[in-house]
């Protein structure tokens, strides 16, 4: 019997073969995608395991972790001042995962990148526990608190630009959360409150909502037409009859008010807010190049701050449409991210640098693995058009909608805007400012506002100006008092 | 320099009186490593988890080395010339087990869990009643053979051992426990599986000439006579049976197994594996076109990922175990996380009992697997060697029926907890946490431990007979 015996010998081999294959493929093959994989809790306990890096704002931490006691997570992320700084840090749960820059730089945080090889090996030789590093930003504290003050209860955004370099200065979002609440284990219930809030608080407003930008975007459209050669110099009369209709309808284009807007030269026109100048050059130039000089600008694509922001729109669309957009309105939609890169790009001659808000990666031992350098983006209009613009805009502040704006001493340039939207302009209006301070070392801060109106925001530009310029102002403010 | 002397011819090429060498020492000296290894492991758990030896370290390491040193001496005087490398085998599987075991109790996650029971205690004196069966089959069982009377006694003994858990409730889905108040829970299929294979072995021994020869040809194979197939049958019927009723599909699947390989070698008949594969598949198929507990399981298998999501979002998913088992072995990677330092405990209560190969790939690695598997390997190759070298049927059908049980046992297990077949609900022999596994197992290497002595141990001396020379002796 000798035979089938050593054949039972060789299919007992077989199926301990068969293990050994089947353990290779899983604990070989497949084991970076198990280990890695999201539903696997050791990844997220992994990530508790110890204190997180910490964001930091102005050399302070904004963030910080503190232990639990818990058997699975061990540290829990805590956040200084989370209402304010949530449209930076976004969270980091225990249970929910993680948004924003503690989702996209969770690798330097858990100390976990590639970059941190060396001083892994090197916790890890001398017994150390493995530490993350921190996420240096560009903001300022100064600035980012008179935003989130400056926008108090009312639903709005703020985003703030260096623009000679694209540093973000100030991103805040309003109504806002703590994220500390949603930090833990059991915070369930805070999680489905914020999740089902009607006023969307974990929405990031400053970079993923887009708002149709009004008669701020009219700085576009001047710029477009400086550009395009329709008119040389913004001090010569324009051919803009009064009334002035719509192309392709009968629907008379109205300005807010009785305006002097006939033939205005650009300067009177945005000073005052013409629809009927700007609407006219919207059509007079067309679709296309309106695009083009939107895209220029920004428009149409999204920028990795690193958080991605939505892309704002100005849509390829019919001629009455078009004109309509020429001033901000029909389907043309900006971020405040957006508005404040076009008052960044005039107040820097021209030149758009691209925003960022990370500035430098830095490990435990305090080496820096990562430097951002600023990047011009695209140079949207020359340096003559930037500086026409920005007498224009100087204007606007100094005797147009745009007065709340003024700082003593300090050249400051914007424009005011109020949009209307819903179904015929039945929706509450958003009020819109966007600005830049002017010192002599160039232009330190270029600044947009939105607030989301409600039924006593008056439905003329004189919102803007009232209920959004002062934010503006505090932001500038803060910016060019932490600048000297 | 002076010159080199060649080397004595010491190998034994002519027949001497000293006989072949008993091994013992090879086997005191494997058996040491099998005691040591467990011991750094146990140490390693300790720093790892506490940053200190852990207190029982020296009582441990005592407790383990007393069995095992016993367990040799007897070996020694009982069964001289027996295999040198299954004891120290299962004294290593028995011993790392234990450490797996004791780590998992020191998990606050399955400490804070209400189902999860410290085990560790439990399990040393488990192991060493396992020894004290192991000895005393060492001792009663002069000579395998004495097994071939007891045949049909088996047979009723087995099936009462298979019966008897039908007529006790169900735990954790499987109908597989006898529960006595006071005393806690027996699995007797465990112990079933040896008591079969005796039966198999004698039913076989006498009935193998019938089922070889008696046969036709038919496409290349011999097929039996149809009141040939009768025990096959018998058999797959009752396995199937125990399917249904214990919604077992392991053990069905280890008893069927078990037969088909012992009726292969008793009648060198290959049509035999061809029936019985086909039975076995038929009757798996039929099960689970009913049974909603077999049909979860290969659901689970298929695809355990969906059906993990699934009872994430509340519906009903069958396969928290064998994704968390997945993750621990994918975890783990090729060299592990270190002992102590993995999170198998995150399967929850079988964590240390049917999912304990987890805890292995995590904290061992491929590494740790591969090592583990080869010496499962080795404990079933030297079985099959034992029935390879046993002179008499009954022991070479014996002693294949358990070494093939035993490596189906561990491939059904470590297949089901990888993934590479739905999951059953049996024990890693030696490894896991469970009293009837551990110490059955420990019956079933006295068994072939005491037919490989028989096997190895030198033949007498033919006694000399005066009148050798004048007439001619016709010996068997």
């Amino acid at each position: 019997m000798n035979k089938p015996v050593r054949r039972i010998a060789v299919f007992c081999g077989l199926l301990v073969l068969a293990l050994m294959i089947r353990d290779n493929w899983i604990q070989f093959v497949k084991a970076g995608e198990l280990k890695a994989d999201k539903n696997n809790r050791r990844v997220t306990i992994a990530r508790y395991g110890q204190p997180r890096g910490d964001i930091i704002v102005d050399g302070q931490k904004i963030t910080g972790s503190v232990e639990t006691g818990g058997i699975d997570y061990k540290f829990k992320r805590t956040y200084v001042n989370g209402a304010m700084w949530a449209p930076v840090t976004g969270y980091s749960s225990q249970v929910f995962g993680s948004s924003q820059l503690e989702s996209l730089e969770d690798k330097v945080l858990t100390g976990d990148d590639d970059r941190l090889f060396f001083n892994r090996t090197v916790d890890m030789i001398t017994g150390k526990g493995k530490k993350g590093g921190d996420v240096i930003t560009t903001l300022n504290a100064k600035a980012q608190e008179a935003a989130f003050k400056g926008l108090g209860d009312k639903q709005g955004a703020v985003a703030a630009l260096d623009p000679r370099t694209g540093k973000i200065l100030a991103l805040a979002s309003t109504p806002s959360y703590d994220p500390s609440t949603i930090a833990g284990a059991l915070d369930g219930k805070a999680w489905k409150n914020l999740d089902s809030d009607k006023a969307k608080p974990m929405l990031n407003r400053a970079l993923r909502q887009t708002y149709p930008p009004g008669s701020t975007f009219k700085v576009v459209t001047a710029a477009a037409a400086l550009e395009n050669g329709l008119y040389k110099d913004v001090d010569s009369k324009t051919d803009s009859p009064l009334p002035w209709t719509l192309p392709d309808t009968r629907i008379e284009l109205k300005n807010e008010g009785n305006l002097p807007c006939k033939d205005a030269t650009l300067r009177e026109a945005l000073r005052v807010s013409c629809n009927s100048v700007f609407g006219k050059i919207s059509a007079d130039l067309g679709n296309k190049k309106m695009i083009d000089q939107a895209n220029k600008f920004g428009f149409n694509k999204t920028v990795d701050t690193p958080v991605r922001t939505a892309a704002s729109v100005y849509p390829k669309d019919n001629r009455p449409q078009n004109a309509m957009a020429g001033i901000g309105q029909a389907s043309n939609r900006a971020t405040p991210l957006q508005m404040a890169m076009i008052a960044a790009a005039v107040a820097n001659n021209g030149k758009l640098m691209e925003p960022y808000m990370v500035d430098k990666l830095r490990a435990p031992n305090l080496n820096v693995i990562e430097h951002h350098q600023p990047k011009e983006m695209s140079q949207p209009i020359s340096a003559d058009t930037a500086r026409q613009l920005q007498s224009i805009m100087e204007t606007v502040v100094e005797k147009g909608t745009g007065t709340n704006a003024q700082i003593p001493n300090v050249k400051v340039g914007g424009k005011t805007g109020t949009a209307q939207h819903g179904v015929d302009n039945s929706g509450n209006p958003y009020a819109w400012f966007i600005s830049y301070a002017k010192t002599d070392n160039g232009s330190p801060v270029a600044v947009a506002v939105v607030i989301e109106g409600d039924e006593n925001t008056a439905r003329d530009d004189i919102a803007g100006g009232a209920l959004a310029a002062p934010i503006a102002k505090s932001v500038m403010e803060a910016v060019l008092k932490t600048e000297k | 320099m002076s010159a080199i002397s060649p080397m004595p011819n010491t190998t034994n090429t002519t027949i001497s009186t000293a006989g072949p060498p008993s091994r013992r020492n090879t086997e005191l000296a494997l058996l040491a490593f099998a005691v040591l290894i467990p011991c750094f492991a146990y140490m390693n758990v300790g720093l790892a988890m506490d940053g200190e030896m852990p207190s029982g370290m020296l009582g441990y390491g005592i407790g383990l080395g007393l069995l095992a040193g016993v367990g040799h001496l007897v070996v020694r005087k009982f069964a001289k010339y027996a295999d040198p490398i299954l004891l120290p085998m299962a004294t290593l599987l028995n011993g790392i087990g234990l450490v797996l075991i004791w780590r998992l109790d020191q998990s606050p996650r399955l400490q804070a869990s209400k189902v999860y029971a410290p085990a560790a205690t439990n399990q040393l004196l488990f192991s060493a009643m396992g020894i004290a069966l192991f000895i005393a089959v060492l001792i009663v069982i002069k000579d395998h053979r004495v097994l071939q009377r007891y045949t049909y006694i088996s047979m009723v003994v087995a099936l009462g051992l298979l019966i008897a858990p039908m007529f006790f409730p169900a735990k954790f889905g499987a109908r597989i426990w006898i529960t006595i108040p006071g005393i806690g829970g027996i699995q007797p299929g465990e112990f079933a599986k040896i008591v079969l294979a005796v039966f198999f072995a004698g039913y076989l021994m006498v009935k193998r000439d019938a089922l070889a020869l008696a046969s036709r040809r038919f496409m290349g194979l011999y097929l039996p006579r149809g009141r040939d197939l009768g025990p096959i049958l018998t058999v797959w019927g009752f396995s199937i049976l125990v399917l249904v009723f214990e919604t077992d599909l392991g053990t069905s699947l280890l008893f069927f197994g078990m037969f088909v390989v012992m009726l292969y070698v008793a009648t060198e008949r290959t049509s035999w594996i061809v029936f019985g594969l086909l039975m076995s598949a038929a009757g798996a198929v039929g099960v689970a076109s009913f049974e909603t507990h077999v049909q979860q399981r290969v659901q689970a298998w298929l695809d355990p990922m969906g059906e993990f999501l699934k009872s994430k979002q509340g519906l009903a998913g069958h396969s928290e175990q064998s994704m968390q088992a997945l993750w621990a072995f994918g975890s783990g990677g090729v060299f592990g996380t270190g002992w102590g330092q993995g999170h198998s405990d995150l399967i929850g209560f079988a964590a240390n009992s049917d999912f304990i190969l987890a805890t292995v790939g995590e904290e061992l690695g491929l590494a740790g697997i591969m090592a583990i598997l080869l010496v499962y390997g080795l404990i079933v190759e030297r079985g099959v060697r034992t029935a390879l070298a046993a002179r008499d049927p009954f022991g070479k059908l014996l002693a294949t029926g358990l070494a093939g049980a035993f490596a189906i046992q561990v491939f059904v297990v470590a297949g089901g907890v990888m993934g590479l077949i739905p999951l059953t609900g049996m024990t890693m022999p030696f490894m896991a946490q469970g009293g009837s596994s551990v110490i059955a197992n420990w019956a079933l290497v006295a068994v072939l431990i005491k037919i490989s002595d028989t096997a190895r141990r030198p033949a007498p001396a033919p006694a000399p007979s005066p009148d050798a020379e004048m007439t001619q002796v016709v010996r068997p």
